[in-house]
């Protein structure tokens, strides 16, 4: 008896993998347990009390980069949001921006003219084999040594670079700026909608027409109408030089800038080649027939081969992106205050919740990651080929 | 008779490639000499920068540059040429850190063997592979006893490692062992066992989800708390076990690629020959796998490599923390673009020399599988 059970388990796959994954669980509970133990033991040794109330604490530090009020009276939780603001600002400027660099580059990249393709080239291989962070902080050191406050770089008037920032006048919306919104919105709408009926009227009678162009003037002119009847509802606090910096106005500062040259430019040299191969993928012969069709080279571009190519780029552009957002936890480097420079660098230096604190921003990342990951699918979805799955 | 004349050039190779590259159009035309222009400013700027107005021990008065104030730049308002002289004073420490001067033959001799241990692995047509992959296994032995000291030879704790050193330490070392491990885990998400198999994928997808940094803070503070008392890894190991878990996620999806591209007739096969699971991994599976696989391996040994410069945050001197101490120096101060671009170029010259090679695999395996 006791002979065939052994023989059972290790001759049969069914109980033979249950055992092992017994085993597997047995182990990590007790490795768990004991690092739990141990933690908890060093912890009190070392007299540093845990749980999650710090949050509600005064944090004592100030943040310089702000999208919401932050005084050193606020508490953690808040600096916490600061700190999540300022990386979702950053990923998402830098995703944008990388977007667009990319595309640019990798078209770029398979164009006829052999000296624009291999700068093009040069360009690619030199920023994605130097490490990011080497490339912010030289970025960094660029902006900071543009001329100081006194002897700004004037940029058209009321725009100035300088070592602490680019800046330039704030709109102040005054009374009636809600209608010149509105009517942007309304624009907006109305142009989905006359794009809808185009659309429809193409399909019935076979005429084009030019809906880009339509829509285009129809969201500039509109609000611009408005603007103008309501009396130039926007007024432009200019920044303006006081003592020894500017007062008004408002400021690009080059930590941000820094590390939004850094994070696309590198970003971007990936995505050129996601966007490269993407469209070399799309076969030959689509490219022939469309112009055996007659179509022009931007329509062959916009109609056949861009929508083609998208299927092979989007799955490795969602994990550029993901990239990027994470290598923007790289601005503690440069003193950009991202989630991991001001939440999981200070406030950890100043409660010593090291875990509860890398906790939460490793979590946080990962929602983030998730959330980006869930939409990018969304999206890859509706360019994927449909009918044929 | 002119037409002909334009016949007769239309024949000629090189001017056909000319003007289907250059000049094929009007705008292509215009964008020629508008990338001329632009190569001709910056490459002119360049070369006059980093080579024509450059110094290197001498300024152009002919003095010993001893420090930053004797850079030409720094005396005359008109020059304006990189001063290398910072690199050379430094060397000794963008190589070795702070490594005791007279111990650095130790670290350039495992420099130096480091090549032969490798190019086992890379080249599988090499003659005597079977030694040289052999001594793959016996090299971190030999470097460890190098590096870190033992019999007959002093210990230098790794506080004084920076460096070049701890760049390839961190590389290599994180690259190596996360070898072993990332296959375990690709297998383990392949698995047939629901528990081993959502172990391996956790592991994986949370890995991958966090930025590097936020691992590395996680070892240097938290690892001391989850070790008994007594057991204290320096900074160095803290930043290796880091690197080492996150590439072993990023490789393990590189496998996990190679293993989804066996046919399943392959593993069919081998079990209908009577081979049990490890047997076919091993002889089967696994060696087909690899060979797909190496090329997007390669790709994350890339991204790994340049990831060590990460260690800098946590306070470690790796090639870029070296080169940030030596800004910090007052007698160097402020040659931030000498030094950035001194940089650069070292670990361009290892990735693009790594992506050279995963280039050369991938049209290896193009060739070898037609």
């Amino acid at each position: 008896m006791k002979n065939n059970f052994i023989r059972k388990i290790i001759f049969d796959e069914k109980s033979r993998s249950l055992l092992i994954q017994t085993l597997t669980i047995g182990i990590f509970a007790f490795i768990i347990y004991i690092l739990v133990q141990q933690t908890a033991y060093n912890l009190d040794k070392r007299g540093i009390s845990s749980g999650f109330d710090f949050l509600n604490m005064s944090a004592g530090y100030d943040i310089s980069i702000r999208l919401i009020s932050f005084t050193s009276e606020d508490t953690h939780l808040r600096a916490y949001f600061v700190g999540l603001l300022n990386t979702l600002l950053i990923a998402i400027c830098g995703c944008f921006l990388a977007t667009i660099l990319g595309f640019l580059v990798g078209i770029i990249r398979l164009s006829s003219n052999w000296l624009f393709k291999n700068i093009a080239y040069v360009y690619v291989e030199f920023t994605r084999n130097v490490p990011v962070l080497l490339q912010i902080i030289l970025y960094y050191s660029i902006l900071l040594h543009l001329p100081q406050i006194k002897q700004a770089i004037v940029l058209l008037d009321n725009f100035y670079l300088t070592n602490r920032g680019f800046f330039m006048p704030s709109p102040v919306p005054k009374e009636g700026f809600g209608i010149v919104i509105a009517s942007l919105i309304f624009a907006i709408i109305a142009s989905y909608f006359l794009k809808k009926y185009l659309k429809k009227r193409q399909e019935t009678t076979g005429r084009q027409y030019p809906i880009f162009l339509m829509n285009s003037t129809l969201i500039i002119f509109i609000p611009v109408f408005f603007y103008y009847i309501t009396g130039m509802p926007i007024e432009f606090d200019n920044p303006v030089l006081k003592g020894f910096n500017f007062k008004g106005g408002m400021v690009v500062r080059p930590e941000f800038l820094g590390m939004l040259f850094g994070l696309s430019i590198y970003t971007a040299a990936f995505i050129s080649e996601t966007v490269r191969s993407g469209i070399i993928s799309v076969s030959k012969g689509q490219r022939e027939a469309s112009k055996a069709l007659g179509l022009k080279n931007n329509l062959v571009m916009r109609l056949v081969i861009i929508p083609q190519a998208l299927r092979v780029i989007i799955p490795p552009l969602t994990s550029q992106y993901l990239n990027l957002t994470k290598n923007s936890s790289l601005g503690i480097a440069i003193g950009y205050a991202d989630l991991v420079h001001g939440f999981g660098g200070i406030s950890l230096n100043q409660t010593g919740r090291a875990i509860e604190i890398m906790m939460i921003v490793m979590l946080t990342y990962l929602s983030i990651s998730l959330i980006i990951s869930i939409f990018m699918n969304i999206y890859n979805k509706s360019v994927q080929f449909k009918g044929n799955a | 008779m002119r037409s002909l004349a334009l016949n007769d050039l239309s024949h000629n190779k090189y001017y056909n490639w000319i003007v289907r590259n250059f000049f094929s159009t009007w705008l292509n035309t215009s964008l020629t000499i508008i990338a001329l222009i632009f190569l001709y400013k910056i490459g002119t700027f360049f070369l006059d920068w980093a080579i024509f107005s450059a110094d290197f021990k001498l300024n152009f008065q002919g003095q010993v540059i001893t420090d930053r104030t004797m850079c030409s730049k720094n005396i005359a308002p008109g020059e304006y040429g990189a001063c290398w002289t910072i690199i050379y004073a430094r060397f000794d420490q963008f190589m070795y850190g702070l490594y005791p001067a007279e111990e650095t033959w130790r670290v350039n001799l495992s420099f130096f063997l480091l090549p032969f241990a490798i190019i086992g692995f890379l080249f599988d047509k090499l003659p005597l592979r079977k030694y040289f992959i052999f001594f793959t296994f016996i090299y971190p032995f030999i470097a460890y006893f190098l590096l870190y000291g033992g019999p007959n030879l002093t210990i230098v704790e790794t506080n004084k490692w920076g460096g070049l050193l701890v760049t390839l330490f961190l590389g290599v070392t994180g690259i190596g062992l996360a070898f072993p491990l990332s296959i375990a885990l690709a297998l383990g998400r392949r698995s047939n066992m629901p528990i081993i198999k959502s172990i391996c994928v956790i592991f994986i997808e949370f890995i991958r989800g966090v930025p590097l940094i936020t691992l590395l803070f996680t070892a240097n503070v938290m690892l001391p708390l989850f070790l008994p008392e007594g057991v204290n890894p320096d900074n160095l190991l803290r930043a290796l076990v880091a690197v080492t878990l996150f590439q072993s996620a990023y490789m393990a999806e590189a496998i996990r690629g190679g293993l989804q591209a066996i046919p399943r007739g392959q593993i069919e096969a081998a079990q209908s020959l009577g081979l049990t699971y490890w047997q076919t991994t091993r002889k089967i599976v696994l060696p087909q796998a690899l060979k797909i696989a190496i090329p997007p391996i390669v790709n994350t040994c890339i991204g790994l490599f340049k990831d060590t410069s990460l260690v800098l945050i946590i306070g470690l001197f790796d090639l870029l923390g070296i080169g940030k101490a030596a800004l910090a120096d007052m007698t160097w101060t402020k040659l931030y673009y000498e030094v950035y671009v001194f940089i650069a170029l070292v670990f361009f010259i290892f990735c693009f020399g790594m992506s050279r090679y995963s280039l050369y695999l991938e049209k290896k395996l193009k060739t070898d599988n037609s």
